[in-house]
């Protein structure tokens, strides 16, 4: 029906994310019903997410022509930017911000350079800035819903850790089963988009690739290639930032500093 | 003064803490086996190396104090939990700490244990600066019995071996039986922990808490929670620790009754600053 009213193609593109948005604001209308207030937060989320992206197909024409190194300084920007966007869902968490850079930076930028120099990732800007964000970003949500559980845990399991110090217990080992349980479900949404892979989802990069062409067995390997190395990344990440974090609440003296109203 | 027996419940070699030697008839001895870590076999009588710790129940309160606070002190955000505590305590003796609700009572407790970091003074134990004992140490030196139990998913006789497997220790069954007797649970060391009562966790939480034999055992309201019933048991059960054995012991309690029934000596803690102190008859009739 757009397609009707916009023949041109960048008023058609602002028609359908308009659409778009509103459908996702319809969503957050139900949600305000039932006492849950994401309007503001949801609002800023997808302005920020429309200019962003916009912003960055714009510099990726212009970089389409710029040597294949400063694709390294465009994936930095983007895991300084995914560990602050992370570090944001470890709220009260000591050093969350270079945690989580951190362990974007190992997770994501360990998998990038190994895949690049396996050539299973092309080295040019095209392909590897767009594969390389789409492992950070995955990371990134990693991160987050790690460090968030493992708040939570923590902050839940106060009593039983300091019981635990108390009977002469590492810290390390207070905080073991939150550990764990912060990176399973952190890795859950990776694992589901493994498992459901063609059958509940065709990617975006797929799709992609169909449109401009490709052989469609070679889009959906590369496919299954992609979300492989995001579940790589993803692992890698939230494996890192729960030990890291892990170290961090607690002081020298082994006494658990991450405290309800502290 | 009362013949001095002893509870050996641990797996060190640390000798009889302050000197006083019992007749071997009146102790109760628990032996923890060291865990080897080496996998390779080793020789049967190498196997299970003993170690036996020495707790003097009862010595002459002329000793020097087994733990010594100086001017201990917590500040959160300018707000004083406790300020310029000094008390001391002798081996084989219980003080009671008492007060009103917010007064400081659990958290001069936590600040015993280390748990949490004073912003003044310090603890001495057995004369020595808590802050030069590793943390892990000092606390199973200084047990604490929160005023929930805690206890972890398993069995009981998983819940009492935790301690002494933080130090790769593996504690006997028979130790095991003669902590739960010593609490009045015997035959429960294989019961899995949610079927039990409140009462019957809290005394599993006691313990588990002296399976690290203990120089202290600080109890933070071990009755407070509990019903009627369960508080007596729990009670009584303190009781045989602290009065038959003889554990040198600190009790945080806002029951002044109890205070009465179970301690020597009591202090008074009012906006964390002690008010009085002194034998418990004084102190609670003032």
């Amino acid at each position: 029906m757009l397609k009707l009213l916009f023949s041109n193609q960048l008023y058609l593109a602002l028609a359908q994310a308009m659409v778009a948005a509103i459908a996702a604001m319809v969503v957050v209308l139900f949600a305000r019903k039932r006492g849950i207030h994401l309007e503001s937060e949801t609002l800023v989320a997808m302005l920020r997410g429309i200019i962003q992206i916009t912003t960055v197909g714009s510099i990726l024409l212009l970089l389409l022509r710029a040597p294949r190194w400063t694709s390294a300084f465009l994936l930095a920007g983007m895991i300084v930017a995914a560990g602050a966007t992370s570090a944001r869902r470890a709220k009260g968490m000591p050093d969350a911000f270079r945690v989580s850079a951190w362990s974007i930076a190992f997770g994501s930028g360990s998998v990038i350079a190994l895949m690049t120099w396996l050539g299973v990732i092309d080295t040019a800007i095209t392909s590897l800035v767009p594969v390389g964000s789409m492992l950070i970003t995955n990371a990134m949500n990693t991160n987050g819903l790690a460090l968030n559980r493992f708040r939570a845990d923590v902050l839940a399991h106060v009593g039983e850790i300091e019981t635990a110090l108390a009977l002469g217990a590492e810290a390390k080992n207070s905080v073991s089963p939150y550990v764990q349980a912060s990176f399973e479900a952190s890795l859950i949404p990776a694992i589901d988009s493994l498992r459901s892979l063609g059958i509940v989802w065709i990617p975006g990069l797929m799709a992609g690739m169909l449109l401009s062409g490709a052989r469609p067995v070679y889009a959906a390997i590369y496919q299954f290639v992609v979300l492989a190395m995001i579940f790589a990344a993803s692992g890698l990440t939230s494996l890192v930032s729960t030990l890291l974090i892990r170290d961090r609440i607690f002081t020298a003296a082994q006494q658990l500093s991450l405290q309800p109203g502290r | 003064m009362t013949p001095a027996t002893t509870v050996i419940l641990s797996g060190e070699s640390r000798k009889a803490a302050h000197g006083v030697e019992e007749p071997q008839a009146a102790r109760t001895e628990m032996k923890v086996e060291r865990r080897s870590h080496n996998p390779a076999p080793r020789p049967v009588e190498q196997k299970h190396e003993e170690y036996i710790v020495k707790i003097p129940v009862t010595a002459p309160l002329t000793s020097d104090p087994i733990l010594r606070t100086e001017n201990l002190s917590r500040a959160v955000k300018d707000k004083v939990l406790v300020e310029d505590a000094t008390f001391e305590v002798r081996a084989g003796e219980v003080l009671a700490i008492v007060g009103p609700s917010g007064s400081g009572k659990s958290s001069l407790l936590r600040l015993l244990n280390r748990l949490d970091e004073p912003t003044g003074g310090t603890v001495y134990v057995e004369g020595i600066d808590y802050r030069q004992i590793a943390p892990r140490e000092l606390r199973r030196k200084l047990g604490l019995v929160n005023q929930r139990p805690y206890l972890f998913p398993d069995t009981v006789e998983q819940n009492l071996r935790f301690g002494p497997l933080q130090r790769g220790e593996t504690l006997s069954q028979d130790s095991i039986e003669q902590l739960l007797t010593l609490v009045g649970l015997a035959g429960y060391a294989s019961r899995n922990v949610a079927n039990l009562s409140g009462g019957e966790a809290q005394r599993v939480s006691v313990a588990r808490t002296l399976a690290n034999s203990p120089l202290v055992l600080l109890l933070d309201e071990p009755t407070s929670a509990l019903d009627d019933t369960s508080k007596r048991e729990v009670e009584s059960s303190i009781q045989r620790i602290v009065r038959d054995q003889g554990l040198t012991c600190i009790i945080v309690t806002h029951d002044t009754a109890q205070a009465a029934r179970l301690a020597d000596r009591a202090l008074v803690l009012e906006s964390g600053r002690i008010v009085s102190q002194g034998p418990i008859s004084e102190v609670l009739h003032a």
